[in-house]
């Protein structure tokens, strides 16, 4: 039974979990740093607990002065959010040992899942398909993994990330230049000249799978599509993902739920996959093991609340849903509106909003902490608010979405908002099932 | 606060009534909050009104130091921050500064960075010259266009 919930967090994701856990009775206390002493989560929550000074190093991502600050509030429970504290094994330890309950999976799956190397070794125990490669330490064992995986295929630098370093080799003519310049590359980047060597999906789709577990049981809540991202940032996420054969959709939700039993997980919880869209097959990537900013989709087509569903869990309940019991229906679309300027090669744009109307009725959701006269500090990430419409299948819900943007006006900053009706208006989004490169392509 | 709240299903459930009404405003003025639901156009029922909500109490300026802007002295340019964040005088803590006083810079020397919402962006000098002042301290928060440095440019 959790009375006082201490959320670690701020921003949308801070105010979303207070409505959730004070529809259920909890007290909620909201821990802010002193640039969001004033901002809507703090003065929604029921209490606010200054945790630091504005610098995230100093306040949402400081372990022992959140630990402190929940404990000084009397906490039982403290709910990270996503991002931050969120998949931080050392968190999860130290709000255990404080004596609190830590929302969020065992600290095991969150070791599980830590790396990417380690979640594809654990995704392959759990007999999930992974995309055919393997680690190189020399250039014979580089041209050995091409062989095998077939051309193209994506050098990368085992120690790094972030995209740096990559290289696409398209012929096997091609592969000794470019093994001696990734090592080298890899090398000099990351002192650690060991390669990975995958094969290259030309047109591949994000797609993802919500989970749900209790230690005991699992099961899925559906599949979400995020394949349109700019430099690795979802822009858009739908639910359930489009234009997927039956076979591979099946596929992608056996697979997700196998995992989510083979780590015996507790908790929401994402899988997230890569799908060849030419082809239908498809690759496990990693597992989120916390809740996701796209999370309302899912809520949308299924009535479940999942931060409900994290709170119940994570009190020691049993899940009282089952397999059976979860009739998607309908689609959902989330954009997410930044402030950042999409005509200034995304550049952030922190201030104050001088006017904020968001579009309102049947179908609408925003998950947003800005209201009119709110302040976008430049100490965090410039999410502002999320607009997700429900209608009852993808061509409404396409419609919904453009005429809920041409209503939307943000005044004082720019915001991606004029970046969304671009995309809403775009055939290929009108038809559905893009892969990720669909941004290059926008007109 | 432990008032009830309006949820995001209250104001869906409001503006499908004023939806079917000849309303086209509604303004809701408490202690707490103004909300004004207004129909703006044509399009889907669902995405012709919009929500404008406004607090008594929340956003007011956040409290954090900024850097004071000084006039910048005759015969000197100043090195104006391009946007509000963090300025940092070196590439990572610990790390040596990209300048010091008296450094000599080209008009495109990186002379600091300055994060903005986990970006970082890097500050030109502008200027060929000599850095003469510093202003703005290590790690402190500064609006776009605040003065960072001071460089008296080459003739």
């Amino acid at each position: 039974m959790i009375r006082r919930l201490f959320i670690a967090n701020r921003g949308e994701i801070a105010l979303r979990i207070a409505r959730t856990a004070q529809r259920l009775g909890m007290t909620t206390i909201v821990g802010a740093s002193q640039a969001d002493v004033t901002s809507l989560p703090a003065q929604f929550a029921d209490e606010v607990a200054l945790i630091g000074p504005a610098p995230s190093a100093q306040s949402y991502l400081n372990v022992e002065a959140v630990i402190a600050a929940a404990v000084a509030a009397r906490a039982d429970a403290i709910h990270p959010g996503y991002g931050f504290l969120s998949e931080n094994a050392r968190f999860a330890e130290a709000t255990i040992e404080a004596g609190m309950i830590f929302v969020g999976p065992d600290v095991t799956s969150l070791n599980a899942m830590g790396d990417k190397l380690m979640a594809r070794s654990v995704g392959l125990a759990a007999g999930l398909p992974v995309v055919p490669g393997g680690e190189a330490a020399t250039p014979e064992q580089a041209m050995a993994r091409a062989r095998e995986t077939g051309f193209p295929v994506l050098l990368k630098a085992v120690a790094g990330g972030g995209g740096k370093g990559m290289k696409r080799v398209d012929r096997a003519d091609d592969m000794p230049a470019m093994i001696a310049m990734a090592m080298s590359e890899a090398q000099a980047a990351f002192g650690d000249p060991r390669i990975y060597v995958e094969r290259f999906i030309a047109r591949g789709r994000h797609v993802e799978v919500q989970v749900l577990g209790d230690g005991h049981d699992a099961l899925h809540l559906g599949t979400r599509d995020c394949s349109i991202q700019r430099r690795f940032q979802k822009l858009v996420e739908e639910a359930p993902a489009p234009q997927l054969a039956d076979a591979t959709r099946n596929g992608l939700e056996q697979a997700a739920v196998a995992l989510t039993r083979h780590l015996a997980y507790r908790g929401a919880g994402t899988v997230e996959f890569l799908v060849d869209a030419q082809t239908g097959d498809f690759f496990f990537l990693e597992m989120n093991a916390r809740i996701q900013v796209e999370h309302p989709v899912t809520e949308a087509i299924t009535g479940v609340d999942l931060i409900e569903q994290q709170l119940l869990v994570a009190a020691g309940s049993r899940l009282g849903l089952t397999q059976d019991a979860i009739r998607p229906s309908g689609h959902a679309i989330e954009v997410r509106i930044n402030a950042e300027d999409p005509a200034a090669d995304f550049r952030p744009s922190p201030g104050r909003v001088t006017r904020a109307r968001w579009p309102a009725g049947p179908g609408i959701r925003i998950d947003s902490h800005i209201a009119t006269g709110g302040v976008i500090p430049p100490t965090y990430d410039s999410l502002m608010g999320k607009l997700i419409v429900w209608a009852r299948d993808r061509p409404a819900a396409v419609a919904l979405l453009a005429s809920a943007l041409a209503t939307l006006s943000i005044e004082g900053v720019p915001t991606t908002a004029p970046l969304h009706r671009r995309i809403a208006a775009d055939p290929r989004f009108v038809a559905g099932g893009v892969d990720t490169r669909f941004l290059e392509g926008l007109a | 606060m432990n008032e009830p709240f309006l949820t995001p299903e209250d104001i869906a459930d409001i503006v499908a009534i004023l939806d079917g009404s000849d309303y086209r405003e509604l303004d809701v003025a408490t202690a707490r909050f103004r909300l004004t639901l207004r129909r703006e156009g044509g399009g889907e029922a669902g995405g012709r009104w919009s929500q404008e909500w406004q607090w008594a109490a929340a956003n007011g300026p956040a409290a954090v130091a900024v850097a004071v802007v000084q006039d910048t002295p005759a015969g000197l340019v100043a090195v104006a921050a391009p946007l509000p964040g963090a300025f940092y005088r070196a590439p990572a803590p610990g790390a040596a500064p990209f300048v010091e006083i008296g450094a000599r810079v080209d008009g495109d020397t990186v002379v600091g960075i300055v994060e903005t919402m986990k970006l970082m962006n890097p500050v030109h000098a502008g200027h060929a010259g000599e850095v003469v002042a510093i202003v703005a301290d290590n790690g402190a928060m500064v609006e776009g266009g605040a003065t960072l440095m001071h460089i008296r440019p080459h003739a």
